[in-house]
């Protein structure tokens, strides 16, 4: 395939959402079905070629190497264009916009799109009845649009671009059952306000650190970033302290974007959202942004602000776990794992496994989308409940939704040959290496964490599934319930099929055989690239080294690789026996609790006291942020009204009587000397003519003695020589 | 004679009708001081036209005067009628509309 059609296939992805939105928003109303159809099949389309275009990298891949044959696809495909005359601007370059589409873009471009399409077909069954159903399909596609086309952009400015059309779908998609017709729900109102908001800050930060590295580099795009960052930094060797702030201000964009401690408030709240949404939101899309991106700019950390990247990923692992044992609305669980998951990412690409992260958000868009489809199709199915308590027993009744939702289960749980495993796993292991490698305390904390999270995670997500489906039912609405209709139930084995196996796949490569080297090939397509390769300008298509190198440190790209494989392989066993009995002590409690009950949840709650109040309350984060940060805001803004009223009002006012006292001094300056002067001429001329008028007789004879009085003086002049 | 006697007649009689014309109560006088005045400017053409023999062109001017103070007597004589008819008044004074 040439580069040109393999520009148009590309740009065919994105746009076909895009298309199905204009068209939806503008007709959808009069197509038959509220053009449901037309949004959904658009992303079919769209899936299906962004899946072949995935099987085009693969098999452009060369297992053993881990070389890409095609030298375009391992060179960003760069479509330019100026908006601006560099001739006519000199020393400003001009931006350009251009594809990037590198092996990790192209799987997340096909997981994204996958996703979303189910995602669309089980909308169908779920939204049916829904008073704005039409808005609901022009929302979607333009949501998914915008993440396609982000993780197609090669440069910062158009990420931020879609990035933020990302933001405001997630405003009005959260926000959908604010404005129905016949309950509008004010919660909804308000949580996609503050989904927005939180974002907000984020979002603010991010464009001040691309700022501060455009400032200095002149350019936005990835590679150019990559290539200065490089020649800046001596190879990873020498970093400067505003390039580590300048990473940490990107950073937090992300944070905004995939709810990391602290912005991640706004996450749970967003389950106001309906149910399609949630499983948009937290598998295919706007959080998985956050991490790409964090991925994307790896290369632009310095140490220190990887340590934060990987602190702050591993304390919102732990710390929403926690908070996901005690909360009783299903998607509220749902809600919480995601962060924690999410945090699982983040701390990933902070030790180093950017290829690790990538991995588990394609494996958790998968087996995530699947929990909250199937968390959907329960609550459809028990007539729009969603507190676990209220539920029990649906085993029977919804054995396709249960089948599926267990599957999943197991695969976040971190069970062996599920999907999960394998990238929880990979994480975990960068984590221990990272640790061994470093031999600091600090870098040890990720690693004891994220194993803490992933027993805490097995824990609760089994006691969603025993509450849920096994037992009796506890309340008439799970008694009644029923299966869902097949648009709902065939997104769920599909993806549910890939829970299975999603994660395998990743591993082996379908079409060589068994990868070669050490690395799983996908580790070794989308690899960490390293700041040697980058140094020297343009040889993008230079084999990739191991995933290690760039993760033991910036500056040993060329060092042992031996050693480094070591390393990797001890952390590797080591991880993997210690995550399989986290996930084994996590499930046998969940057993113990509410499948056999022999323990009993609520007494040890209540043994705890205070400490399970303060989870339950989710750390009372809402609290702590009404209190400081909103009621702070509300503070500094009626300070700012009294400012205004008393000092900048009252600053405008005097100013406004100097005027005025200004004015009236020229008006009377204006009304006595100025129209005293032109009254003046006036009058004066007046009185000349009144005067004269009177030698105007009418008298002949008067007339004859001036005319001789007048001869009689000129001819004395003339006489006596006066003139 | 010399000319400096005809002058002197001249002056006489410019003078009387100049006062003629400034002083009487009477259109008719005023005219007739118009007249003189006239005739003194007729008297000076004539005598200088004497101090060059071979010239006529004092005694052309001075028959054009003649024909000219006809009909301004006839024009004037014929507002003074209407003056009359309009204010039963010939006296100069009464005559004083033009001030307005």
């Amino acid at each position: 395939m040439t580069p040109e059609s393999q520009i148009v296939w590309l740009l065919a992805v994105p746009l076909l959402p895009l298309l199905a939105w204009v068209l939806q928003v503008s007709f959808g109303r009069f197509l038959p079905r509220q053009g449901d159809w037309l949004p959904t099949g658009a992303m079919g389309l769209s899936a299906v070629i962004a899946v072949w275009m995935f099987a085009g990298v693969l098999i452009g891949h060369d297992a053993g190497t881990g070389t890409l044959v095609s030298a375009e696809l391992a060179n960003p495909l760069t479509w330019k264009f100026f908006f601006s005359d560099p001739a006519l601007n000199e020393g400003l370059a001009g931006f350009q916009a251009g594809i990037l589409y590198d092996p990790l873009a192209a799987a997340l471009l096909a997981m994204v799109a996958v996703v979303s399409f189910l995602v669309h077909l089980f909308s169908i069954g779920y939204m049916q009845g829904d008073s704005r159903y039409n808005i609901f399909f022009a929302n979607l596609p333009l949501f998914t649009f915008a993440m396609l086309a982000m993780l197609l952009s090669d440069n910062l400015l158009f990420f931020f671009i879609f990035w933020e059309v990302m933001g405001l779908c997630s405003y009005l998609l959260i926000g959908h059952l604010s404005q129905d017709k016949e309950k509008p729900r004010t919660e909804a109102a308000w949580a996609s306000f503050k989904a927005f908001m939180t974002t907000r800050i984020g979002d603010v930060c991010l464009f001040i650190g691309m700022m501060m590295v455009y400032d200095k580099f002149g350019t936005l795009s990835f590679h150019g970033l990559y290539t200065a960052v490089a020649d800046y930094t001596a190879n990873g060797t020498h970093w400067e302290g505003w390039l580590t702030a300048a990473g940490i201000m990107m950073f937090l964009g992300a944070v905004g974007k995939s709810a990391q401690f602290p912005l991640h408030v706004w996450l749970p709240d967003a389950m106001e959202g309906p149910t399609p949404v949630s499983a948009m939101i937290h598998a295919a899309t706007m959080v998985a942004a956050g991490v790409y991106l964090t991925g994307r700019l790896f290369l632009l950390f310095s140490p220190e602000a990887q340590l934060v990247v990987a602190c702050i990923g591993a304390f919102t692992a732990i710390f929403a776990a926690t908070i996901g044992i005690t909360q009783f609305d299903i998607k509220k669980v749902l809600a919480y794992s995601t962060i924690s998951q999410l945090g699982y990412m983040i701390c990933a690409i902070g030790v180093g496994g950017v290829a690790a992260g990538l991995f588990h958000v394609i494996t958790h868009a998968i087996f995530k989308a699947c929990l909250f489809l199937g968390s959907g199709s329960v609550i459809y199915g028990c007539h729009h409940e969603q507190d676990m308590r209220k539920m029990g027993g649906l085993r029977k009744k919804m054995p396709i939704t249960y089948l599926t939702m267990l599957v999943s289960t197991l695969a976040i749980s971190g069970v062996p040959f599920f999907a999960g495993f394998y990238s929880k796993d990979a994480i975990l292991a960068k984590a221990l290496e990272k640790s061994m490698v470093t031999g600091e305390w600090i870098w040890a904390a990720p690693f004891w964490l994220l194993l803490a999270a992933a027993a805490i995670t097995a824990f609760y997500m089994f006691r969603l599934i025993f509450m849920t489906f096994h037992g009796k039912p506890r309340d008439h609405g799970s008694e009644h319930a029923h299966e869902s209709p097949w648009t709902m139930t065939v997104p769920l084995i599909v993806l549910g099929f890939f829970a299975i196996f999603g994660g395998k796949f990743w591993l082996t490569d379908p079409l060589h055989g068994l990868s070669g080297g050490d690395e799983p090939w996908f580790f070794q397509i989308v690899d960490d690239p390293t700041h040697a390769e980058f140094a020297s300008a343009g040889e993008h298509a230079a084999p990739h080294a191991g995933d290690d190198h760039a993760a033991v440190a910036h500056d040993t790209h060329a060092a042992d690789s031996h050693g480094d494989h070591d390393v990797a392989h001890t952390a590797h066993v080591r991880a993997m026996i210690m995550s399989i009995a986290a996930a084994g002590l996590g499930i046998l409690f969940a057993c113990l609790f509410y499948l056999w009950g022999k323990l009993s949840a609520t007494a040890i709650a209540a043994k705890l006291g205070g400490l399970y109040q303060l989870v339950l309350d989710k750390y009372r984060f809402d609290e702590l942020y009404n209190a400081t940060v909103i009621r702070g805001t509300t503070k500094l803004s009626s300070f700012l009204c009294w400012v205004d009223e008393n000092v900048v009002d009252a600053f405008v006012l005097n100013l406004a009587k100097l005027h005025r006292g200004g004015a009236s001094l020229s008006g009377v300056f204006d009304k006595y000397v100025v129209d005293g002067m032109v009254n003046w001429v006036g009058e004066t001329t007046v009185a000349a003519g009144q005067t004269l008028r009177r030698l105007q007789t009418g008298r002949i004879q008067q007339y004859v003695y001036f005319t001789l009085a007048g001869a009689l003086a000129l001819a004395a002049v003339s006489l006596l020589g006066i003139f | 004679m010399p000319l400096s006697a005809y002058l002197f007649v001249s002056v006489a009689l410019f003078v009387i009708g100049l006062v003629m014309v400034a002083a009487r109560r009477n259109l008719i006088y005023v005219l007739m001081g118009l007249e003189l005045i006239l005739n003194a400017a007729n008297l000076n053409f004539v005598a200088f036209n004497r101090e060059n023999p071979g010239d006529l062109d004092g005694q052309i001017a001075a028959i054009f005067v003649i024909i000219l103070a006809a009909a301004e007597a006839a024009i004037a004589l014929a507002i003074v009628l209407n003056l009359n008819s309009r204010i039963q008044s010939i006296r100069p004074d009464d005559a004083d509309t033009m001030k307005d």
